[in-house]
């Protein structure tokens, strides 16, 4: 059950080997957090976690491979999800991978495998967890959006578009949700330090992981609904969203 | 949501055909500032309906009434007739069905207890059957009810006690402590002198000026208390006008710099000797229900209370939890602090010997749900509790070290509802019915 301060008490996720929810569940763990459904590529990789995770005193973790690409397996997992944890407050999707944009390499597997990891399998995901929660009354999703989805751009234009589309529908699955004590929280990260931005060069405004995970925290505190990491990003883009084609396809990143 | 209209009714909701709803909880007036009678996925018992008046015994002093009844109603009905509720809290807008789930206590308590030293009778349907329930027959079922939550069956009835007034005014002392010290020892003077005691604490106060408070005393005004003038009518009480806040705010106004300067001229509103005047029963008792829907002012996040006891001798935690309070810059209108005398006999009731002292608190400022954790942690190191009524957050793994008659309740309620129908999402978030986890560890 999720308190008046929207602390989760069980919570599911998925890309829980990932540096940014790695931090959410550093933090959830000091709170409230009792028990923790990990999903994962890596077993190895989420049993690392899962061992820190009951180092701070989650009574309960459990660790499941999971390829977000792979359709078949998605409803059977949520199920399993469901049955571990029995009420699941929170879902944090994290799962994502910037790939690649080369036009080289951009053939019809690369596209639809990028576009499976970061926007329909965490979408159908999120459905199916919002199902159960609208069942038993409430429940929070996070899913992780980015700006490289506000507006694309050359340089990882095929992860931008599916983030855009991840976010779009979130967004609209939130509506659909209104009413039901259902929450989407829709975590808008810029330029974030971790694993999968490593030996990259940093844009503007770069944050760590454990400030990406401080503001998610704080987002189910304030319920609210779009989180943008660093705040000023909000700002910055809605300028940048009016910036002239010409001259945003010649800006530095 | 499903409102029976009387007690047949609710026989076949929680007895006959529980299965149909899946968990439920009962709910009175929906006031509450926690998630007592919520009960996500379920299904709550609006008890509103069992509101009949059932009989005045004007020799023994007792009423009997459905459990639905407001006390607002009952104001109505017993202070022209002599009468006033034994305990209440600090709103007229409760059912006598929510008093008894969380047996409340007023500014009383220190000399009358909790309003289970009151109850004659009380009827419960509880999953397992139909019980009249009393401090002397089925006592342990009474004992798990009062203080329960709503967590053992709906209550549909109650005998209460009532206390015997002359007029519907008070006499009542007024005076200013300038620091948590002066305020304690004046709350502890002859505490029994007065019937009823409370002090008012600026939470936003610190330094030398920590826990500076106006102090309200009173008993009931007798017939030859009033000006003459009165006395023809001295039992007249009419509820006061509820003025609404039209819409809820867009974003809080109680932010700690109006509260700051809110609780400055209050307080030096409040007279510095001990001054002495007569208040209408409701400026005394309930001087919030002036203002209907007065939680909007809090904007969007609304806020939650927080409530707790400490012993007598941890004054210390007392002091320490006000310096955090205040520290945090949690903006909080008045603190209220009083004495507790002994506790009564529910498992889950709240009071306690010692002081207690609430307030509230706008849910969504940075920092407060750490906070609150580590008042939680003092509070229970200093053997005191947290009231559940109020709660929505606290630390779940606190609740059996605060409750030590936890385990006991369980059994009752095991017994009073072995499917564990009865729910709500105060008892999933605490655990209050048993562990919500699996058994098995990967």
């Amino acid at each position: 059950m999720l308190d008046g301060t929207g602390m989760p008490q069980s919570a599911v996720v998925i890309g829980g080997a990932s540096d940014m929810a790695r931090d959410v569940l550093r933090i959830l763990a000091g709170r409230r957090l009792r028990s923790v459904v990990l999903a994962g590529r890596s077993e190895p990789a989420l049993d690392v976690v899962g061992r820190e995770l009951r180092a701070l005193g989650v009574e309960s973790v459990r660790c499941r491979t999971l390829d977000v690409t792979a359709v078949a397996s998605l409803v059977p997992f949520v199920s399993e999800a469901v049955a571990d944890l029995g009420e699941v407050d929170l879902v944090l999707v994290a799962a994502g991978q910037l790939g690649t944009a080369t036009l080289e390499q951009l053939g019809p597997g690369t596209i639809s495998s990028l576009v499976a990891t970061n926007f329909s399998g965490p979408a159908a995901l999120a459905m199916e967890f919002a199902k159960h929660m609208v069942r038993q009354g409430f429940g929070r999703i996070v899913l992780f959006s980015s700006v490289a989805g506000v507006r694309t751009r050359k340089s990882n234009f095929v992860y931008g578009a599916a983030k855009a589309g991840l976010d779009g529908f979130a967004l609209g699955l939130s509506g659909a949700l209104e009413g039901t004590g259902v929450g989407i929280t829709v975590v808008r990260p810029g330029f974030v330090t971790t694993k999968m931005t490593a030996g990259m060069k940093p844009a503007i405004f770069p944050v760590d992981a454990e400030t990406v995970a401080k503001a998610v925290v704080r987002s189910l505190e304030t319920g609210r609904e779009v989180v943008w990491v660093p705040p000023q990003l909000r700002y910055l883009f809605a300028l940048l969203r009016l910036v002239p084609t010409p001259l945003w396809r010649r800006l530095p990143g | 949501m499903v409102a029976p209209r009387d007690e047949a009714e609710v026989e076949r909701l929680v007895v006959k055909e529980p299965d149909s709803f899946g968990r439920f909880s009962p709910r009175g007036l929906g006031r509450a500032y926690g998630d007592a009678a919520q009960c996500a996925g379920g299904t709550v018992v609006d008890c509103r309906g069992l509101r009949s008046v059932l009989g005045l015994d004007r020799q023994r002093g007792t009423l009997r009434a459905g459990a639905g009844i407001s006390f607002d109603n009952l104001l109505e009905l017993l202070v022209p007739r002599g009468y006033f509720l034994p305990v209440t809290p600090g709103t007229r807008f409760v059912t006598l069905g929510g008093a008894i789930a969380s047996d409340i206590h007023g500014k009383n308590h220190h000399v009358d207890g909790s309003l289970s030293a009151h109850l004659e009778n009380l009827r419960l349907v509880a999953p397992a059957g139909t019980f009249d329930c009393g401090p002397v027959q089925h006592k342990e079922e009474f004992d798990a009810t009062c203080g329960g939550m709503g967590l053992t069956g709906v209550v549909t009835e109650a005998t209460l006690r009532l206390l015997p007034i002359e007029s519907s005014w008070m006499v009542v002392d007024t005076e200013r402590a300038a620091d948590l010290d002066s305020c304690l020892s004046l709350l502890s003077e002859e505490a029994s002198r007065y019937r009823y005691s409370v002090a008012w604490v600026d939470g936003l106060a610190r330094g030398r000026r920590l826990g500076r408070s106006v102090l309200t005393r009173a008993d009931h005004a007798l017939a030859m208390d009033l000006p003459v003038d009165r006395r023809r009518q001295p039992l007249s009480y009419r509820a006061p006008r509820v003025v609404e806040v039209p819409f809820a705010s867009p974003l809080s106004l109680l932010r700690p710099a109006t509260v700051s300067a809110f609780n400055e001229m209050w307080y030096r509103k409040a007279p510095s000797k001990r001054e002495t005047q007569l208040q209408p029963l409701a400026t005394f008792f309930y001087p919030l229900d002036g203002v209907g829907s007065w939680n909007r002012l809090y904007g969007p996040r609304g806020f939650t209370q927080y409530q707790f006891v400490v012993p007598f001798g941890a004054e210390r935690a007392l002091e320490h939890a006000l310096e955090k309070l205040s520290g945090g810059r949690v903006a909080s209108f008045l603190a209220v602090l009083k004495s507790f005398g002994a506790a009564g006999a529910g498992h889950l009731s709240f009071p306690m010997e010692g002081w207690t002292l609430a307030l509230d608190i706008p849910l969504g400022v940075p920092g407060l749900p750490e906070l609150l954790d580590e008042l939680d942690v003092l509070v229970a190191d200093a053997g005191g509790r947290v009231y559940l009524s109020k709660d929505a957050r606290l630390r779940p793994d606190l609740v059996p070290a605060m409750y030590p008659r936890l385990a006991e309740w369980q059994a009752v309620r095991a017994r009073l509802d072995p499917a564990g129908v009865m729910s709500s999402d105060l008892a999933r978030r605490l655990g209050l019915a048993g562990p919500v986890l699996p058994s098995t560890r990967a």
